[in-house]
């Protein structure tokens, strides 16, 4: 071999190890700190674990206890039930908003900047906010619907589910219908004009135009806003811990609400676990679900 | 495509901008302008919202009475944010360029690896988390906080910085090789400037995240004087002695958002940009 041909093998070796030492922090805290955990979740939900003391095989004993936990199903239940109303709800919100926003301009741009904001703002501060305006003395909404005569006594929106539900449902639209907005808008440009036109040219009408050509072309995007609100409203906690704490009478209890309680005030570690396996499985499902629906963009162009 | 407005359209449409802008910024002001009340009107609805009499600071004084002091905690929480920050750029940076650049052996793995993590939650790997911190000596403290909100960051940033190395000529950073300069110094003296833009939009996703993270900061932080601003506010929204100090509550949130509202006004463009490269790959 030439020098030429063993220098330049030197080298690449060089670069291999470089290229491998540049990723190499990234691998160790995503390993130490994602993976290794995960596997743990899974190795810890056959186990009674307790905060002290030594943990014990029990086999399967903690999905024979999650399978009879009343509390557990009905927080499923709840937190499916709210996730489908606050996926309608934002979504019922954010088509009308995107297809106001979408054209240029100075002014919608301004538009764009302000129903975006609510969006960088924390959900732990949003639901503080809502706490607060929920209150019935010193609160908003009781407050100013009993001066405008919409209601005639003050009612404890606190005090009933569907105060509470509602509530937090208007407070989540109000937080994150922005960010909907943001991906319908862009997948609404990214419709090619020439197509638009065409229609447009062929006699169909602004409805035809959006609901024949623009609504399948964007159908990717669609996807991703629908399961990233669907994926978010499933692992709901700040705004029923801070605004309701699950209340009243834990009718508000959420998924990971539960698996919280279990795992960090109960200290059933094993069991939390458990409770996170099941989690873990739906949130991968629509996961996969997305990757399914997001396959080949070719595919879909058609 | 032409489109030809009357003004009387265009009037409309402003119209209709204008009020729904003013429904969505409403409670942001409404709870800045209340937290400027005097202490006692606080406590009143706030109809209007402004301060009818004076304009104090009583609220904001009246948060400082909560846990160690205001700026104790507003100080962990900006020491978490921007250790955040710091520790997400230099890591995502390095696996970025690492795996823009570099052939090696697992390459693809790696990669798959860490961006697969985005689709589990993290809210399912708590209880070994707990345990894992525990055994490192960092449950408790703000530096194991930190290391969940990097390693959390990780799969987004890594993909962003990735793309952005990816976009940069290959011809730029030859040139730079041929004459002799190191790894390390074509990377920080050629390729940085030229990945800044994805460097901003990293960073304020970083920032944004753990300055408004909750639930992780609420089960880690087990003193009273290690709390970030999000588990203080909380603490002070549960009340004292059976009673809320609503005028407290409203200076804590004003305390929250400002940063986050003023780092996306000026910054609007890069963070747009983050939140666009999902949809549009």
């Amino acid at each position: 071999m030439s020098r030429t041909g063993r220098k330049r093998r030197g080298s690449q070796a060089r670069r291999q190890i470089a290229g491998l030492l540049f990723v190499l922090p990234a691998m160790a805290l995503v390993t130490v700190f994602f993976l290794i955990p995960l596997g743990m979740t899974v190795w810890m939900s056959f186990h009674d674990w307790p905060l002290m003391g030594a943990a014990e095989w029990s086999e399967l004993h903690n999905y024979e206890l999650l399978l009879k936990d009343r509390r557990f199903w009905g927080a499923m239940e709840f937190t499916f039930w709210y996730t489908i109303i606050a996926a309608v709800a934002i979504f019922g919100v954010a088509f009308p908003l995107a297809l106001f926003v979408e054209r240029p301009g100075r002014a919608t741009s301004i538009y764009r900047t302000a129903f975006f904001l609510p969006v960088v703002v924390g959900f732990s501060s949003a639901s503080l906010l809502w706490a607060w305006f929920m209150n019935v003395d010193s609160g908003l909404f009781i407050p100013a619907a009993l001066e405008l005569g919409i209601i005639d006594k003050p009612v404890n929106l606190l005090a009933s589910t569907d105060g509470v539900f509602w509530s937090i449902i208007v407070m989540v639209v109000w937080k994150t219908v922005g960010f909907s907005m943001i991906l319908l808008m862009t997948g609404l440009q990214s419709v090619p004009s020439e197509i638009v036109e065409a229609a447009h040219m062929d006699g169909a009408n602004r409805f035809q135009r959006f609901w024949r050509i623009k609504l399948p072309l964007m159908r990717r995007t669609l996807a991703l806003a629908l399961i990233l609100s669907v994926a978010g409203s499933m692992l709901a906690f700040d705004q029923f811990y801070s605004i309701s704490n699950c209340g009243p009478r834990n009718s508000t209890l959420t998924a990971v609400y539960w698996i919280f309680t279990q795992s960090f005030v109960s200290f059933k570690l094993g069991y939390g676990a458990a409770l996170s396996m099941v989690l873990l499985v739906i949130l991968v499902s629509i996961s996969a679900l997305q990757l399914w629906l997001l396959r080949t963009p070719s595919e879909d162009a058609k | 495509m032409s489109r030809r407005t009357s003004p009387f359209a265009a009037l409309a449409r402003h119209m209709i901008g204008i009020m729904l802008a003013i429904t969505f910024i409403a409670p942001l002001a409404w709870a800045f302008l209340s937290s400027l009340k005097p202490a006692a009107e606080a406590r009143q609805p706030p109809l209007p919202p402004w301060p009818t009499g004076t304009v104090t600071i009583e609220n904001y004084v009246a948060l400082d009475g909560y846990g160690a002091g205001f700026w104790s905690h507003a100080g962990n929480s900006i020491i978490v944010s921007l250790a955040t920050v710091i520790l997400t750029v230099v890591i995502s940076v390095l696996a970025g360029y690492g795996f823009s650049r570099f052939k090696f052996p697992f390459k693809g793995l790696c990669f798959i690896l860490i961006i697969s993590t985005i689709m589990i939650p993290f809210q399912s790997i708590l209880t070994p988390l707990f345990l894992i911190l525990s055994k490192m000596g960092l449950q408790n403290s703000l530096a194991g906080l930190v290391l969940i909100y990097v390693t959390l960051q990780m799969p987004f940033s890594i993909f962003m910085m990735r793309n952005a190395f990816d976009s940069v000529p290959l011809e730029i950073e030859e040139a730079a090789r041929v004459e002799g300069a190191s790894v390390m110094t074509v990377l920080v003296r050629v390729m940085l400037p030229l990945v800044a833009p994805g460097i901003v939009t990293v960073a304020i996703f970083a920032f944004l995240a753990a300055w408004n993270e909750f639930l992780a900061a609420l089960i880690f932080l087990t003193d009273q004087d290690k709390y970030t601003l999000p588990i203080l506010i909380v603490a002070v929204r549960s009340g004292r002695y059976g009673t809320v100090d609503w005028g407290a509550v409203q200076s804590g949130v004003t305390v929250m958002m400002i940063p986050c509202v003023l780092l996306f006004l000026l910054l609007q463009r890069y963070y747009v940009r983050g939140l666009t490269a999902g949809a549009v790959k």
